[in-house]
């Protein structure tokens, strides 16, 4: 069993379609089980005043550090910049000292409105998706933090309800009950590019 | 019927055309419905009305505003006035009875007679001094404070001097009484009328006391008082003791324990009145109480309220009363000045006027040196030895008391009355003369000097109160040293307590601010209360000290304007941000994530300052705002504007940085591509 913390941000929640079904998915698995924390950042900290000590304690109480957000220039919504900033202190997380998330997971759920195609050297965003997620996976290493890899919604505003948003919040729900109840092949995990709903490594137990 | 409507609408149209134009004056309610009354007084005696008897009634507003007072006063805070009250109240009342009593003896009265005077005059007047104070919001001041201390005190005393009065009977006159003949029957008659008059409402104490002491001593002069009601009559001593100790339990045990169960059964009937009938019925129930016993009426329903001021249903009470009590003072105040014997005054006016500005004088200065033993500051000190210097209405009852008791003849006690209507008619301008002319010199003459400041700093704040407190707070939390002024002594005791340096000084006077450094200040928070006074200050300030920086506390939008045409730029809306808070945790509490509630909560705050902005330019400083025909239009056009965006967005506010989050439309997003794809 695992202690997952899910961090969602999305600043414009109200207009979210993908973010909001996953949002709730997981919601609901935080409703079930006391392993899942599901946090806002947006909700928590509205004026973005982060209280830096009660999220270090928090992350010293789970195994899994998750962030669910919508792909912004390349990059996280400004929340979760500022969270790294303020959290990710030296002597906490890395430096001398800084052992508390040693051995630790982190995570990604993200979606992006670019489809999957234009994600490579020969489409027009002209890169990998994992070559934008770089900074956040040498983050990851930084902190001694293993790094799976990140669920991926492509084309979210364009994906259509039943087909597109739906299978992937259904396959959220059964990567979180993954997560907590060790049955994600970790291994497999941080091998994989990116994971999707119909691509996720799970091991059944008997 | 037909004559009480009459009255009425005699009364309700001198009031509703009188005190309007009074406070557009500056004069003050009293002043207005004194005058409506003197202008009323034709119109009376041509229908016959009996104004005594009206004043009586309307003396009942009295025990309603004490009852209020108390109200608001909560035990540990009377309490903590028993110095003031004993000591300021206690030698205000013997001084000025002592040396009044010596006058009239200068005068040849008698000693008995002259004594009597004396505890007539000596009292002053609740009803006018209560209410202006209040109005001019004096009361919390330290001066509001000891003139309620000492009106307070004389509301005790008038219950032993009831008690002493008979004891001063003159024979003779007695004896003319009782002979029913002479010149002084009709006068001694009318006022055994006003008397019993007074038993029925406020000031049955005069009655019973009366009879008890009458029964006592013998003097056989209760006639006019038999009639009323009494629970202490024909006991002895103790007995009576004991009964009043009963009724003044039962006041505080049913003021303890009653209220609640009562209030919750009316509240079950759901009906609004029974709410005010209720309130009302407690207030009468209780003078009711204390009359039957011989205790004064308002002292009864002060101590029920005092023990009511952390009740619950305090301000049920006091929303419910405030309008009788309005409504009766009106008519009391409106009487006294009808009840002016123009005819009597004309004929000895040079000697009437000289003894009530004499007396006035003489009540003056004996408040004044007790200001001076008891320490109050400058405009503190002038605000009770102008505000108390008066006659009070208990003035008229002793009078008829002292009458029905021949204690005082009658002709005197004509002339009395009219020394003590007008040294009330003449109360408001003395408080006019507070006001304009004590006020602004206090700034330049204070008593007490300013505290010497040795703490120089480059920031200065000014009042240190509910604003400027955690102004002052937040700057030393960051490590500055702002050197503070405040006004009020009593702030400043308790700020010391608690180890913070302040300073005592009217932060609005140049020389104060000169000595707090202004000179080389950096910044000054102006955080004083009061919109002229701040807008003063800023002015001052902005002229003398351009290089200042001037953080100025406004008391609301047109306040904003004044500021900044005082010259001030930063400017700060006392309620304003508080008020957006408060808006922002509605939009949480119906459910609206708290991201969009503070970004909305943002969009609102730059959506009115650009509305102020707007409006600033149609803003004249000599027209409040609802009479200023283009800042009406202009705020229509923006409500409008405000409108239109509600019903055509559903959104009240265009939010810019929406623009980042919302998605955009299927058309973007395929222009986006195929620009992505042809590049």
């Amino acid at each position: 069993m695992a202690k997952v913390l899910l961090y969602y941000a999305h600043p414009g929640h109200k207009y979210s379609r993908a973010n909001a079904a996953l949002a709730e998915a997981a919601q609901a698995v935080a409703g079930s089980t006391g392993d899942l924390s599901f946090v806002d950042l947006y909700a928590r900290y509205p004026r973005h005043n982060i209280k830096v000590d009660a999220e270090q304690d928090n992350l010293r109480a789970h195994d899994v550090i998750l962030f669910q957000f919508p792909m912004f220039w390349y990059s996280t919504p400004s929340i979760i910049k500022e969270w790294q900033d303020l959290v990710l202190e030296h002597g906490f997380a890395y430096g001398a000292g800084g052992t508390a998330l040693k051995g630790k997971r982190m995570m990604l759920a993200i979606t992006t409105s670019g489809p999957e195609e234009a994600y490579s050297p020969q489409g027009y965003q002209n890169h990998t998706l994992r070559t934008f997620l770089s900074p956040l996976q040498q983050t990851a290493h930084l902190c001694n933090m293993r790094f799976l890899a990140p669920y991926v919604l492509y084309g979210a505003l364009k994906s259509s309800l039943s087909e597109g948003i739906r299978p992937h919040a259904e396959g959220y729900r059964k990567l979180l009950h993954a997560l907590i109840e060790d049955r994600l092949d970790e291994a497999a995990a941080e091998q994989a590019e990116t994971l999707h709903h119909d691509t996720l490594p799970l091991i059944e137990k008997a | 019927m037909t004559d009480f409507l009459l009255l009425a609408f005699i009364f309700l149209v001198a009031g509703v055309v009188a005190v309007p134009i009074a406070t557009r004056l500056g004069l003050g309610s009293v002043l207005g419905y004194l005058i409506a009354g003197i202008v009323i007084s034709p119109a009376l005696a041509a229908i016959g009305v009996d104004i005594i008897s009206i004043q009586h009634f309307a003396e009942f507003g009295v025990v309603m505003m004490l009852f209020l007072v108390g109200l608001e006063l909560e035990p540990r805070m009377l309490w903590q006035m028993r110095a003031r009250l004993l000591g300021l109240g206690g030698l205000q009342v013997l001084g000025t009875t002592a040396i009044i009593t010596g006058v009239a003896m200068a005068f040849g009265q008698p000693w008995t007679i002259a004594l009597a005077i004396g505890a007539v005059l000596a009292l002053s007047s609740t009803a006018i001094v209560l209410q202006t104070l209040n109005e001019k919001g004096l009361m919390k001041s330290d001066g509001g404070q000891s003139s309620f201390s000492v009106l307070l005190f004389q509301d005790i005393a008038v219950i032993p001097m009831l008690a002493l009065i008979p004891l001063l009977a003159l024979p003779e006159l007695t004896d003319l009484a009782t002979s029913a003949g002479g010149a002084h029957e009709t006068v001694a008659a009318a006022h055994g009328a006003e008397t019993s008059h007074a038993t029925a409402t406020t000031h049955s104490d005069a009655g019973h006391s009366d009879a008890g002491h009458g029964d006592g001593h013998g003097d056989g002069h209760g006639d006019g008082h038999g009639a009323s009601l009494s629970l202490v009559d024909g006991l002895n001593g103790w007995q009576t003791t004991l009964v009043t100790l009963a009724a003044i339990g039962a006041v505080i045990l049913g003021g303890v324990y009653l209220t609640h169960p009562i209030f919750r059964f009316i509240a079950m009937a759901g009906l609004r009145e029974l709410f005010t009938a209720t309130a009302l019925l407690f207030v009468i129930g209780i003078a009711l109480l204390m009359s039957l016993v011989g205790l004064s009426p308002a002292l009864g329903t002060f101590l029920a309220g005092v023990v009511l001021a952390n009740s619950e249903y305090r301000h049920e009470l006091e929303s419910d009363i405030d309008p009788f009590r309005g409504l009766l003072l009106g008519l009391f105040f409106m009487t006294v000045g009808a009840g002016i014997n123009f005819g009597l005054l004309s004929a000895n006016i040079t000697m009437i006027l000289a003894l009530t500005l004499g007396l006035m004088c003489v009540k003056g200065l004996v408040l004044l040196v007790l200001a001076w033993m008891f320490k109050l500051q400058g405009a503190d000190k002038w605000l009770l030895a102008l505000g108390l210097a008066q006659a009070g209405e208990f003035g008229f009852v002793l009078l008829s008391f002292t009458v029905a008791n021949n204690v005082i003849p009658g002709p005197i006690a004509d002339q009395l009355l009219l020394i003590v209507a007008l040294s009330m008619l003449l109360t408001p301008a003395l408080f006019i003369f507070y006001d304009r002319v004590i006020v602004p010199r206090a700034e330049t003459a204070q008593e007490r000097e300013a505290d010497e400041i040795d703490e120089k700093s480059d920031i200065i704040i000014a009042g240190h109160g509910r604003f400027g407190g955690i102004v002052n707070r937040m700057l030393r939390a960051a490590g500055y040293q702002p050197t503070v002024l405040d006004y009020s002594a009593a702030q400043l005791v308790r700020l010391r307590a608690f180890g913070l340096r302040v300073f005592f000084g009217d932060a609005s006077r140049p020389d104060l601010l000169h000595a707090a450094g202004i000179e080389n200040a950096k910044l000054v928070v102006v955080a004083i209360d009061g919109k002229e006074q701040i807008t003063e200050l800023v002015r001052h300030i902005a002229r003398h000290y351009p290089h200042v920086h001037v953080v100025a506390r406004a008391v609301d939008r047109a306040h904003v304007y004044d500021l900044y045409a005082a010259g001030c730029r930063d400017i700060i809306r006392e309620t304003f941000d508080s008020s957006v808070r408060a808006g922002r945790s509605a939009f949480e509490a119906l459910g609206m994530h708290p991201f969009e509630a503070e970004q909305t909560a943002r969009h609102f705050v730059n959506d009115d300052r650009a509305a102020l902005a707007a409006l600033a330019e149609v803003y004249d400083p000599n027209l409040p705002l609802d009479e200023n025909p283009a800042y009406v239009a202009r705020s229509k056009e923006l409500i409008q504007e405000r409108e239109a965006q509600i019903f055509g967005t559903g959104q009240a506010f265009a939010q810019e940085t929406d623009r980042g989050w919302a998605p955009p439309s299927i058309q973007d997003l395929e222009a986006e591509e195929n620009r992505a794809v042809e590049g």
